[in-house]
């Protein structure tokens, strides 16, 4: 079959960000799915509209997820894309990879698939794109074969992700990649076999910065903090002030609870240590002066969530420090606990969050049995409608 | 029969030596030039990531090519971000001059680290999703060929993060981005009425609508939308493929700004919606990179230095955003969804 002209996708191969297009066309060299997937894209830039039909159920042995079926509406046009699906693999703790480990699904892929990927998708998981039905066993078992596992879809627990952490950052506050690593394990059943009335995520981030996003986007958010005091190394604020960082401006001024006092004469950082809410700034801005105190740990968040359905949600905090240290004895009877709960109350496609919002965060809390303490909330109710408990009442 | 259930590949036999030897005794970090991080540990070693934006959508080729440089470099070994980045993890300080200007050769684009652009984050798109309102890496590709410049550089007033998603179902966390770039349908779910009768769980669908506009409809055996109600955000049907809800005439693009995940200084937000709909003009979309150009130029002419979009918008307030960046203020900016009563002004204190 000659190749069709795609010229509005050629034009995304100018310009200096690197392109998607050129991707696709050295995967077409040698695959006719890809080349099929180019010249369906060049379609939906003709109809400003996709050509991906509604799901459909594929799978390998042993699980309910891990591959997402998909199917061009246009078979007859472009064969080699009328099964085009998907699979996840769970990527290791921080995206660290060997060179023979990435070269070693390249193999793979290029045997059963198109030879595109995603690396990664957004819940962390290293995408295979585009094969078809009778390639995906095949494929599954040679991943296996090589140590690797799928990654969840639909209604399970997200394969979990987690920040760099220790691997290579001075502000975690515990260690990352272990508790990833340690409840990926954990929960195999859990995420491999959808049981629940809709998808759970577990990120961690190791400090408040959060870089993977875990407050914005995961039921559970895992950020690391510390209990006691910021640690202050007034030698190195005296080299930042003698390089010419401006102290009072861009740390002192910005610090939202204005906890610090900088003393210009004798060039001293001075924190008053139960003013600060630990929100890394100074940190940020001095690593080599500042520091998260000694006493670490994370700060659970339950709820977070993007648009669909009810609104993005924000997680808020229900333990405001616990120790992140393995076993993770606390954490996990609490996860089981708060699981337990969800699957009892929950509606079809109804969130942890939109639980919790829709019967009440004072019936969660009595009802998985965690302490409401301030930390919870910005501020107290304004309204005086307390569901009272009946043991609470005068008879 | 091959084993199920065997979980990811260890991470402890993926890291560098360095890492091994370092692990949870990193000292500080400086960004010695665009692009690089240099991390010393407590015992004096020093470790250099060079970081590398990827179109995300990348060919094993591509995947061979970069692990040839860590091979050269790296010592075989690297990772990646949560943003589509690669690092190539340098213990050897005489090889990161080397591997930069191979990198430089091959077109590599180095940077988004500090206060940069960083790459951006996105979704599949018309590439391979049932639901999308735009093509993802198109877009994407058009904005950061627009905004190359700042991706390799340190000076911003902040840190730049750019997200874009191709529908309301938002994978990835767009809704908390300094700038979002969203795909939006405008017109309701046109009902198939032989599919519903065909295999559609009627009760599930209309459970799955969130404004309460899917009604059964016993005799006909299939759903009525209340066209009034539907606020076109498509998870009916992500639930049946009877609610058809593309419409190439319709769908487009949002721009939602200022939102953040970070707690430095000002807690997490919401980006919020400044440009309700730009029109679906593949395979550049000039209207959408004209939009974040627009508004990224505005921030980078207005900011103090160290704020972030959302934190510029919040000192001057949004009344001076809409005057600043010129962009008209509707009925549309105003919510009139289930939350947005905490967004009306309840204060008689305000600028013009």
């Amino acid at each position: 079959m000659p190749d069709k002209k795609t010229p509005k996708l050629d034009e995304l191969e100018h310009g200096p960000w690197p392109s998607f297009v050129t991707e696709i066309k050295k995967a077409a060299i040698r695959n006719e799915s890809a080349k099929d997937l180019l010249n369906l894209l060049e379609r939906s830039y003709d109809d400003k509209r996709g050509h991906w039909k509604h799901g459909g159920i594929v799978g390998v042995r042993g699980y309910g997820g891990g591959v997402i079926g998909r199917y061009t509406d246009l078979p007859e046009e472009y064969p080699h894309v009328a099964e085009f699906h998907t699979m996840r693999i769970n990527a290791p703790s921080a995206w660290f990879y060997k060179t023979e480990t990435l070269r070693t699904l390249c193999d793979i892929w290029e045997k059963h698939g198109s030879g595109l990927t995603n690396v990664h998708g957004s819940t962390g998981d290293l995408i295979f794109l585009g094969m078809k039905t009778e390639e995906l066993q095949k494929t599954y078992d040679e991943l296996s074969d090589a140590g690797f596992d799928l990654g969840g879809s639909g209604s399970c627990l997200r394969s979990p992700s987690c920040c760099v952490g220790p691997a290579r950052c001075e502000s975690a506050c515990y260690d990352t990649l272990a508790l990833c690593y340690d409840l990926t394990n954990s929960y195999q059943d859990e995420l491999h076999r959808p049981m629940w009335p809709y998808k759970f995520k577990f990120k961690m981030s190791g400090c408040a910065n959060d870089c993977v996003a875990a407050i914005a986007r995961a039921d559970c958010s895992i950020i690391g903090t510390w209990r006691d005091s910021i640690q202050v190394d007034q030698d190195q604020v005296k080299a930042y002030a003698e390089s010419g960082l401006d102290i009072q401006g861009m740390v002192c001024d910005k610090c939202p609870t204005r906890a610090l006092k900088y003393d210009h004469e004798k060039k001293e950082l001075h924190v008053i240590a139960e003013d600060c809410s630990r929100c890394m700034h100074c940190i940020n801005v001095m690593p080599k002066a500042v520091r998260p105190g000694k006493e670490k740990g994370a700060t659970i968040l339950l709820g977070g969530k993007s648009t669909i359905v009810q609104s993005a949600f924000l997680s808020w905090v229900i333990v405001p420090f616990m120790k992140m240290e393995p076993p993770y004895t606390e954490f996990k009877e609490m996860v089981a606990r708060i699981w337990d709960w969800w699957d009892e109350n929950g509606k079809t496609r109804e969130r942890l969050g939109e639980l919790i919002y829709r019967l009440g965060m004072t019936k969660f809390l009595r009802e998985v049995g965690l302490p409401p303490v301030p930390q919870m909330v910005f501020r107290p109710r304004a309204n005086p409608y307390v569901f009272w408990p009946q043991d609470e009442i005068v008879k | 029969m091959s084993k199920i259930d065997g979980g990811p590949p260890d991470y402890k036999k993926l890291l560098p030596p360095i890492i091994t030897e370092n692990y949870g005794q990193w000292k500080y970090h400086e960004i010695p030039r665009a692009g690089v991080l240099k991390h010393v540990s407590e015992k004096g070693y020093a470790l250099y990531s060079v970081r590398v934006g990827s179109p995300r959508l990348v060919s094993i080729d591509y995947i061979r090519d970069i692990c040839a440089l860590a091979d050269s470099y790296c010592d075989g070994y690297l990772r990646f971000t949560s943003r589509n980045n690669v690092e190539f993890l340098v213990s050897d300080e005489a090889k990161v001059e080397p591997l930069i200007k191979e990198l430089e050769a091959k077109g590599y684009p180095i940077g988004g680290v500090g206060n940069a652009l960083s790459n951006i984050v996105h979704t599949q798109g018309w590439v391979h999703c049932h639901t999308p309102a735009t093509d993802a890496s198109g877009i994407v590709k058009a904005v950061m060929d627009d905004l190359y410049e700042y991706f390799g550089r340190t000076d911003l007033p902040a840190k730049l993060k750019v997200a874009m998603a191709c529908c309301l179902n938002m994978c990835g966390a767009v809704h908390c981005s300094d700038v979002a770039i969203l795909g939006v349908h405008r017109t309701p779910p046109r009902v198939d009425h032989e599919k519903i009768r065909k295999g559609t769980e009627i009760p599930t669908l209309v459970a799955a609508c969130p404004t309460g506009a899917i009604r059964p409809d016993p005799k006909n055996k299939s759903v009525v939308v209340n066209e009034e109600r539907c606020m076109y955000c498509g998870n009916c049907y992500t639930m049946s493929p009877a609610m058809e809800i593309l419409d190439a005439k319709n769908d487009g693009i949002a721009i939602l700004v200022g939102g953040k995940v970070s707690n430095a200084r000002t807690a997490p937000s919401f980006s919020r919606l400044v440009i309700p709909f730009l029109p679906n003009n593949p395979p550049r979309w000039p209207e959408v990179t004209a939009a974040v150009r627009h508004i990224v130029e505005t921030w980078l002419n207005n900011a103090r230095k160290g704020e972030r979009v959302g934190e510029w918008i919040e000192r001057i307030g949004w009344e001076r955003f809409f005057s600043l960046t010129e962009i008209p203020f509707t009925d549309k900016h105003i919510d009139d969804f289930i939350f947005s009563r905490e967004t009306f002004r309840t204060t008689a204190a305000f600028k013009y």
